[in-house]
Formats: C-alpha cells, structure tokens, sequence
C-alpha cells in the first residue's frame, strides 16, 4: 500500500537544471534481520534543503549516516557530488570532510574548547594554517552568535550553545552538504528556537541541507521538498505544503493527524 | 639500634636511586608500549587486534621473574641481546627495563581500554564525520580523553610497578631489593633491616600516589 505512491523526482519549484549533489540509489541495509532501508531512491540538488520525517525507528538516522559512511550499506550506490562514496581510507575521509554532519547529541569534543573544536578540522583535515584557521573559526563563531564563548569548554555552554557551536565546527569545513539528525531533540524547548533560527539562516544561504526533524514550523518554512519514511523506505516526497496539506499516503496521514494534533 | 647502617659497606641510597630509575624507563617503556598495544585491540585490522588481545593475555598471566630471567637468560646469553652495552651490569639493567616495560605494558593497555570506553562513541563518530583519520580520531579525540580518565588506575600500575621493580634483584640488578638481602644476611637486626626497606617503597609511592590522585582529579573531562 505504502508502495505505490508515485513518487515526484523533483520538487516542482527547483531550477530547471538544478545539479545533483547527493544520490542515492537503490540502497538497502540491514541491522541483522531488520531490513531498515528499503530501496532508497533519493536525490539531493545543490541548493536544496531537503526535511526528512517520519515515526521513530523509521530509518531517517540510519538514513543520513549512511550518507557519510558512518554506517555502511548493503547494497545500492550513493555517490556524492558525481564521486561514489569509497568504502574506506583516505578517500572516504577526504569525501567526509565535504559533508558536515550535525547530531542531536551535539558530540562536540568534551576535552577542548569551543574554539579548538572549530578549528581542529581545519587544521588536520583542510591543512589549513592555524592564524587562518583561527580566524575563520571567530567569524563562524560570531555568525551563530557564541563568540563570547570561545575559551569555555563544552560542558560549561547550555545545550542550544552547544549545538551551535557544532554547526559552527561543520561549517569550517566548508562543507558541500550539511547533515542534521534531530538537531533540536535533546534541546530545552527555550533553546529549540536559537538553533533553528541558525539552520534557517544556513538555508537562505543556499546551504544544501538534509534536515531530519520533528520541527514542523522549520520544515514548512525552510525546505524545499519533504520527505516522509516509515518502516525503512520512503513513502512520500513533495512539497512542504503540499505535503502538510494534503498528504496523499495513508502513512503520512496518520503520521499527521498525531503530531499536529498533540 | 641503627648501627649496622653503615653507609660507606651499604649504598642505600645508591640502591633507591637504582630503583627509582627502573621504575622511571620502566613507565616510559610500559606507557608507550601499552599505547601502542591498546591502539592495536581497537584498531580495524583483524591482525592487530588478534595481537594486541594474544600478547596482552599472554604476558599478564607470565609470573614476572619468569620473564625478567628470560630476558637475562634467554636475551642476554643465548640470543647475544646485549642492548647497546659491553659492560654486564649495564646490560641487565637495559634488560629487566625491557622486561617490565613488557610486562607492565599489558596493565597499561587494559587500564587505557577501560579509559577508552568511558569516551562516548559520539566523540569518535564526530572526528569521523569529519574526515580524521582512524589514527587521528585515536590520537587526536580519544586517548587524550582516555588518558584523562585513566589516571587513577594508571597509578594503581605506576605503584604496582615500583614494588615490581625488586623482581630486577633476580638477575642482580643492584636495585633496593638486593641490597636488602646482602644486608640481611651479614646484619643482625632482621625487622629493623624489612622496615627500613619498607618504609623506603613507601615514600616513593605514597607521594606519587598523592600527586597523581589531584592530577586525576584536575584532568578529569567534563562532560
Ligand atoms: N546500530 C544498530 N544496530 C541495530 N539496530 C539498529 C542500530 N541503529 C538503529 N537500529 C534500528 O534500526 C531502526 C531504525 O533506526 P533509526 O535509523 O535510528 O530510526 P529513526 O532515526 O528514524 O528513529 C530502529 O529499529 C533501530 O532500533
Ligand atoms: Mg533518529
């Protein structure tokens, strides 16, 4: 039933010859028996931010990690910006390096400062020198507003800082794509906006983003398409409005009627 | 009553100082070694980690002085391991280092693992994610992590270490423990000759054991 919804390739509004950034194709995994993604079609323009949701256990974790390889896959291709994705080594950490990756659980590392982790990447993976990469990371710092906290560690910021700063730590990689997994879920509700408004300004921008939410106000306002997954594969895409509106799967109905009614 | 101690006959400071400095090389050698050994048990390579995990079970289950004669008897006179020196007593010194270095190195390893799960894994996932290396994620993100909290049993090994150190006296090392026991048996007074060797491991590991527990405690990482 939840099979045979058509699905739209592309976002109505996308520019005409929008270039493919992220592709999967036909992928599947397994974690033992469970078959958590079933042959995902997905594909990610440059520009676009793409909001991914869908029912706890769904898959959209699993779904994003294995766009950088944190979790491998078991067959299908995903080929980021026209490279497949290298099963391992140098090559597969050059590729991660273009793809930032932004956690609920923020994992900023615990034992250097706010600033240190913003340049940490910068200087062993960019290569970059460490004025520069100094540099750099005081202005992304300023630009989600945690300038002041520089010389703190992690655990002495508040969790929406945190996050912020983690988005920051991405972005110094200057990344092609931004992951974010349930970016706002360990946050105090007080804090959910400061974050959000950091993501919706990235947005803007023009930063490719592949956003899975809970945020309703954030995906209608800030993606281009929605993708819903249930049970490992995707149901539907389309149109935050038109998916919020009139969502065509039973799935996505249901899914709906919970959240938006709580 | 402390007439025996007749310092020109006995060089008691000289056998402390002995023991002090195999101690120290012995903790270079066992904290470099037991990195490298507790890199191995994580490492994504089958082969490393069967070694790592064989050696470690291995070693740590072979009485000390079994290998400290090994290296004398086994190194030394059959193999021609000299470790760089003509002069004997040089030689079996570099030697019992090495031994307890071997030795010692598989509690560093298993002290540095337990650090190492107390790192979570999103710290490893994050320095991934980013595009580190396997040996950057281990170096740069989570043995310092795994140092910093493995400090208090690190120190148990450090302590443990130094008692060790009088196994040396087994291939005539003149470390405290020989002393000890030429002195026992050309002296008189027995118990006060023990105590005062007591006492002298007690003020080398008593204040170790100080110092290292407030660095613990300043190192720990906030999480
Ligand atoms: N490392 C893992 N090992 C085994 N099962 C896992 C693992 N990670 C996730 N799963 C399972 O895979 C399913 C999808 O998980 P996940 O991608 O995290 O879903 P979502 O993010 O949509 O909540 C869940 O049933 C989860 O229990
Ligand atoms: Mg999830």
């Amino acid at each position: 039933m939840s099979d045979d919804v058509s699905l739209a390739k592309e976002p109505r509004d996308a520019p005409p010859a929008a270039e493919e950034l992220v592709v999967l194709a036909d992928v599947n995994k397994h974690f033992g028996a469970l078959h958590v993604l079933q042959d995902i079609n997905l594909t990610i323009h440059r520009g676009e931010v793409v909001v991914v949701i869908g029912p706890s256990g769904s898959g959209k974790s699993t779904l994003c990690r294995t766009i950088n390889r944190l979790e491998t896959i078991d067959s299908g291709t995903i080929a980021i910006d026209g490279r497949a994705l290298p099963a391992e080594g140098r090559e597969l950490a050059r590729l991660r390096a273009d793809v930032g990756m932004v956690f609920q659980s923020f994992n900023l590392f615990a034992h250097k400062t706010v600033l240190q982790n913003v340049t940490l990447g910068q200087v062993k993976v960019r290569r970059r020198g460490r004025a520069d990469a100094e540099e750099r990371a005081r202005a992304l710092l300023d630009r989600v507003g945690v300038a002041n906290q520089a010389d703190k560690y992690p655990a002495q910021l508040s969790g929406g800082q945190q996050q912020r700063v983690a988005i920051a730590r991405a972005l110094a990689m200057d990344p092609k794509v931004m992951l974010f997994d349930e970016p706002t879920s360990a946050l105090d509700p007080e804090m959910i906006n400061e974050v959000l408004e950091v993501m919706q300004q990235l947005a803007r921008e023009g930063m490719t983003m592949v956003v899975v939410t809970h945020e309703m106000g954030f995906a209608r306002s800030a993606a281009d398409r929605v993708v819903f997954m249930a049970d490992g594969r995707i149901v539907e895409q389309a149109e935050p409005h038109q998916f919020f509106d009139n969502p065509r799967s039973d799935r996505a109905k249901d899914f709906l009627s919970k959240i938006l009614h709580h | 009553m402390f007439d025996f101690l007749d310092l020109e006959r006995y060089d008691l400071f000289g056998a402390f100082w002995m023991t002090v400095q195999l101690t120290v090389f012995s903790a270079i050698g066992s904290l470099v070694w037991g990195t490298a050994l507790v890199a191995m048990r994580v490492s994504p390579v089958p082969v490393m980690r069967a070694f790592g995990t064989a050696y470690v079970n291995i070693i740590r289950n072979i009485p000390l002085t079994v290998i400290i004669i090994a290296c004398a008897q086994g190194l030394y006179f059959t193999l021609r391991v000299d470790m760089g020196s003509d002069d004997q007593s040089t030689a079996y010194f570099r030697l019992a280092v090495l031994g307890l270095s071997a030795y010692t190195a598989t509690f560093v390893c298993e002290a540095l693992r337990s650090g190492i799960n107390t790192v979570p894994m999103g710290q490893a996932e994050a320095a991934r994610a980013m595009g580190l290396s396997f040996v950057q994620v281990l170096w740069l993100i989570v043995l310092p992590q795994a140092f910093r909290s493995s400090v208090a049993p690190l120190t148990n090994v450090l302590i443990a270490l130094t008692k060790n150190t009088t196994v040396a006296a087994a291939i005539s090392v003149a470390e405290a423990a020989l002393l000890m026991k030429e002195m026992i048996e050309n002296e008189a007074q027995t118990l006060v000759i023990g105590l005062l060797f007591a006492s002298g491991f007690v003020l080398l590991t008593l204040p170790t054991g100080l110092v290292l527990g407030w660095v613990a405690k300043r190192v720990a990482v906030k999480r």
